[in-house]
């Protein structure tokens, strides 16, 4: 108990806050909403997770817990009116217990870290056993979410529970050709989506989180989400994933595309800092259980400009020549230019020569060759490129040509895993 | 005749010989001055050396473009010749030390203004390196930025601002050094003016299309193309 008002004392939970939880008392499961503006899309995300309580937790205790990042509609307000008695009237189902439903406002800004140490702290004091986050974005949550997220965590004794979502067309390009393939590599566990804006997680490991101050960490900070998974993989919890649904497109820009890098590549490049004993031992990669079944994907038509990528490309490699020596080795740098100058029926840049890439500007990451930051927006154009040779492979590919050449991806970040431990201590 | 000349002779010789009893003891305090002082400028020369390494200044300077210039001027790394720097000006504060205790008049006022400029030398050298580091620093951020939102000329935007700076820090540098500064200052406003001209008729008269494309887009349409071409990363 005492630990756990020194944890509200060091989040500086509001008292308004911690009012609100002691109200509540102890719950099972906690749901976490972090918003910011979301009164569009909240509405329908909050029913959809109050008829999966209903249908699928009816005998447990649980508390929707919103952190709001200064929203200047009317977000907060919807949530707290949202009453689960507006769903009993039109189901047969009725839950046995209470749901609470509390909203704080943790800051005039929205700070995606500080919305999930909120949301965490508030679990831990509710000794919550389970704890889901949702996005508020999600339009395409389903009541059958909560179920398929909250139960190996509350039932099996899983300790995080991440996602698979049913991909569209040429969705989710950075996950497939960087996150999951370095993430698997680095390690070593097969988790398709390290980065996901709906998973479930164990209240041990909610309070192991919390107490190792991951939060006050760069990479922590950066992007909390896959610190999440990146915490559970080096600290060996039990991890699964769950087939989820299909995932609505995030706004797009160019603008957008960087802060996205930021936040997830950004995060992984500097979680290997502090976990340099535990993945450099890593020597191959485990699946991890997987709950659920893999629905088809639909591939619809995606109009997308390839001319215009690859001149992003191009532009990026020729005007951030200096940059990108300092970042990249001279050979690799070179390889780069040519195939910059290719056009686009012949553009290809492969498998080997991207890992690489990856690999070296992790390298440089670590020894902070110049600004870190710098250096994550270094990638971008080349991200763009490496996008460019995805589309043009699997255009007309079928689901099993992609999932072929997604493996083979993966198989080329493992394989060259000792090139990055040999240039992580050389680089200078 | 000669007798005079002997006594004169003497007389002489024996004022020469009374100056340098009296500046011998003088000149060896001095001599021992100069040689107690190139020790400690070599010892201060190794310690700058060492913290200059232990905190990575190479580096920084790597960063700031500052490498890269001694290098085209055939001149040692910049922590080396930090180090130098420190050693020389430390041992020619010694030496001027032990030449004031040799009491020659006129040189007293000389010393005390090298002493009183020295100060002022390091505040330049300071303001100089990091008007560099800034410079470096904001010119690659622009280009990054640009680079990303697929701006046309981000070499050029990037270029201009590592100039303005330099430019700046270089007049503030002069202004400190107390060299030139009314000529700086005219020099200064006279290039920075023309840039800001040069700048504003370049994008009036040659900008006119994109600002009314910009406009447009802006206003009528909703970045559609934009919107269409970008994919989903996560």
């Amino acid at each position: 108990m005492i630990r756990e008002l020194e944890l509200a004392e060091e989040n500086l939970l509001t008292d308004e806050f911690l009012r609100q939880l002691i109200n509540i008392g102890e719950v099972d499961i906690v749901v976490g909403l972090s918003t910011h503006n979301n009164a569009k899309t909240i509405r329908p995300v909050i029913a959809a997770i109050q008829a999966g309580i209903l249908k699928c937790f009816p005998r447990e205790r649980v508390a929707i817990i919103n952190a709001d990042g200064g929203s200047q509609d009317d977000t907060i307000e919807q949530v707290k009116n949202a009453s689960i008695d507006d769903l009993r009237r039109d189901s047969k189902v009725y839950a046995l217990r209470t749901l609470h439903s509390i909203s704080v406002r943790y800051s005039r800004i929205p700070e995606p870290s500080k919305a999930l140490q909120t949301i965490f702290a508030g679990a831990d004091l509710l000794r919550a056993r389970t704890c889901v986050m949702i996005s508020p974005e999600t339009i395409t949550i389903e009541p059958d979410w909560l179920q398929r997220l909250a139960r190996p965590a509350y039932h099996d004794n899983f300790d995080l529970v991440c996602p698979i979502y049913h991909r569209r067309g040429f969705e989710g390009v950075l996950v497939r050709n960087l996150l999951y393939p370095m993430t698997r590599s680095i390690y070593g566990s097969r988790v398709r989506e390290p980065y996901g804006s709906e998973f479930a997680i164990s209240g041990r490991l909610v309070s192991d989180f919390l107490s190792n101050g991951i939060i006050d960490q760069d990479w922590g900070r950066m992007g909390p989400e896959i610190s999440v998974t990146i915490f559970a993989l080096t600290g060996k919890y039990r991890v699964c994933q769950a087939f989820l649904g299909t995932r609505p497109p995030p706004t797009r820009s160019g603008q957008d595309m960087v802060a996205a890098v930021r936040r997830t590549v950004g995060a992984l490049f500097a979680s290997l800092d502090g976990n340099f004993p535990v993945w450099s031992a890593v020597r191959e990669s485990q699946t991890v259980p997987t709950f659920g079944a893999a629905s088809p994907v639909a591939n619809e038509a995606v109009r997308i400009n390839r001319k215009r990528l690859l001149d992003l490309f191009a532009d990026g490699v020729v005007q951030l020549g200096p940059v990108l020596s300092s970042i990249l080795s001279p050979q690799l740098l070179a390889e780069l230019k040519r195939i910059a100058l290719l056009n686009i029926e012949e553009f290809e840049y492969p498998e080997e020569l991207w890992t690489q890439t990856v690999f070296e500007f992790a390298a440089s990451y670590h020894k902070s060759t110049i600004n870190r930051d710098h250096i994550i927006q270094a990638l971008v154009p080349l991200y763009r490129g490496r996008s460019l040779t995805f589309i043009t492979e699997n255009r007309d590919a079928s689901d099993e040509d992609i999932e072929r050449r997604e493996e083979s991806l993966c198989v080329h970040f493992e394989q060259l895993k000792p090139f990055l431990l040999e240039i992580w201590a050389e680089r200078k | 005749m000669r007798e005079i000349i002997v006594n004169e002779l003497t007389q002489a010789f024996q004022q020469m010989a009374r100056d340098v009893a009296h500046y011998l003891p003088r000149l060896i305090v001095m001599l021992i001055i100069a040689l107690i002082g190139w020790v400690i400028a070599y010892l201060l020369k190794l310690l700058v050396r060492s913290l200059l390494r232990l905190t990575k200044f190479s580096k920084l300077s790597e960063n700031a473009g500052a490498t890269q210039l001694l290098h085209q001027a055939a001149l040692p790394s910049a922590t080396e010749l930090a180090s130098r720097f420190v050693f020389w000006i430390a041992w020619i504060g010694f030496v001027l030390l032990g030449v004031s205790v040799l009491g020659i008049a006129g040189l007293q006022e000389y010393i005390s203004r090298f002493f009183f400029f020295l100060p002022r030398l390091f505040a330049a050298c300071v303001i100089l390196f990091f008007g560099l580091v800034a410079a470096s620093f904001l010119s690659r951020a622009a280009l990054l930025t640009a680079v990303n939102a697929n701006f046309r000329s981000s070499r050029m935007l990037s270029i201009a601002v590592r100039f303005i700076i330099v430019i700046f820090s270089l007049s503030m540098t002069f202004e400190v050094l107390g060299v030139a500064e009314q000529t700086m200052l005219i020099a200064f406003a006279t290039v920075f003016g023309a840039a800001m001209l040069g700048l504003a008729i370049a994008f009036g008269l040659g900008g006119q299309d994109l600002a009314r494309k910009f406009l447009e887009r802006k206003l009528t349409s909703h970045n559609r193309e934009e919107r269409e071409d970008e994919l989903s990363p996560l």
